[in-house]
């Protein structure tokens, strides 16, 4: 039986994945689209179809995620417009080496090479910041109060003035967003993680204007990624609908766990999923090289696992938290 | 599938992009109004009440 052109299971296995995503998305902020680009490398997806249809998927998230913010929306309307030059810009570079490659026959490899770079880089990041984030506390109320930015030294005219941030160069600003962008355009990810620290430390932007600002950007970048992605037919709506029903059922289950459970007792787990996510894709590439097809499978069951395992955390532990909050209010009204 | 295939490049392109972007509302409309409906109790059970 076939639904949205594939078959059942395989729509089961999207709806679920994206359910999956979607709690990660929700608690942890970040990592929306870190796994399902590779899940679709891995699953045997042409690298265009796997670039592209991650970026619609981001587009999507983000979407969601600008409709939920857009009440709290502190925005930066000027960073956002000139981010948007510049991202655009670097997602048409990204697509261009993407198709460029995939005419080489190169395009498989490389890719997947610098997934496992990024996976491994921002997973290994990730671990260490949770290891040392309960010592940071002092210091991050301190970052929260006043940053100068760590760009904000390079006086290369002309200077832009932010929300609630010293004057930066517009050089530095369109060379980071064209960092984003040929990230997003490359590998299909939304870039957050990049683009927040990059405004918080690097322009000095208050964390409230950054998050508006960050979301607001992912949404334009992803929406002009998936157009110029779907142009050269690399957006596949039968991958793209499934997934975004489930994350957008995750996101809220995710989102709603932030207040039952600390983030930083998980945390470590989430960073240890990204460096899976880095083993699988090497997996499935060294599979892929000998010809060994069970590496594939083996390398599915890494990134469908660890994302079971760290979002089945996040659930039973708001559940466990749900229950001892309930005997707790039994106790005090007896 | 979902009847574009007969447009023109840019045009399916804007298509799909309008696809996903309609998608994304109904989610946010629909699984709202389900949270709202069904929040409270599904909390509740989970709770152990």
């Amino acid at each position: 039986m076939e639904v949205l052109g594939i078959g059942l299971a395989l729509l089961v296995l999207f709806v679920g994945f994206g359910v999956l995503i979607g709690i990660l998305f929700g608690f942890f902020g970040m990592g929306g689209s870190f796994l399902v680009t590779p899940a679709l490398i891995v699953m045997g997806y042409p690298t265009r179809v796997a670039v592209g249809s991650g970026l619609a998927f981001v587009f999507g998230t983000s979407v969601i995620g600008a409709l939920r913010h857009r009440s709290l929306g502190q925005v930066d309307y000027k960073l956002a417009a000139l981010m948007t030059v510049s991202v655009t810009a670097g997602i048409e570079a990204g697509k261009t080496v993407v198709l460029t490659l995939e005419s080489m026959g190169l395009a498989d490899t490389v890719i997947s090479v610098a997934y496992v770079g990024l996976l491994g880089l921002v997973g290994a990041f990730v671990v260490y910041d949770s290891r040392g984030s309960s010592d940071d506390e002092d210091a991050d109320a301190a970052d929260d109060e006043e940053s100068p930015g760590l760009f904000s030294g390079i006086r290369l005219p002309p200077m832009v003035s932010l929300m609630g941030a010293p004057s930066v160069s517009l050089w530095v600003i369109l060379t980071v967003g064209l960092v984003v962008g040929v990230l997003a355009g490359f590998l299909g990810v939304g870039g957050g993680f990049l683009l927040m620290p990059a405004m918080m430390y690097g322009f000095g932007v208050p964390a409230a204007v950054a998050v508006g600002t960050d979301i607001l950007q992912i949404t334009i970048s992803g929406g002009v990624g998936s157009f110029l992605y779907a142009q050269s037919g690399g957006v596949d709506l039968s991958i793209v609908a499934p997934l975004l029903a489930g994350s957008a059922l995750g996101a809220r289950i995710g989102t709603a766990a932030t207040s039952l459970v600390d983030e930083d007792g998980i945390k470590i787990y989430f960073g240890l999923m990204l460096v899976g996510g880095a083993v699988a894709v090497a997996v499935r590439q060294v599979g892929n090289n000998y010809g060994l097809d069970v590496l594939n499978t083996v390398s599915l069951v890494i990134i469908v696992g660890s994302a079971v395992l760290v979002s089945g955390a996040v659930v039973y532990n708001s559940v466990r938290e749900l229950r001892h909050r309930r005997v707790e209010q039994q106790q005090s009204s007896a | 599938m979902f009847g574009i295939e007969a447009l023109s490049g840019s045009m399916q392109a804007v298509v799909l992009v309008g696809l996903v972007l309609s998608e994304a509302i109904a989610l946010y409309v629909g699984y709202g109004g389900l949270v709202r409906l069904v929040g409270p109790t599904v909390v509740n059970a989970l709770g152990g009440e």
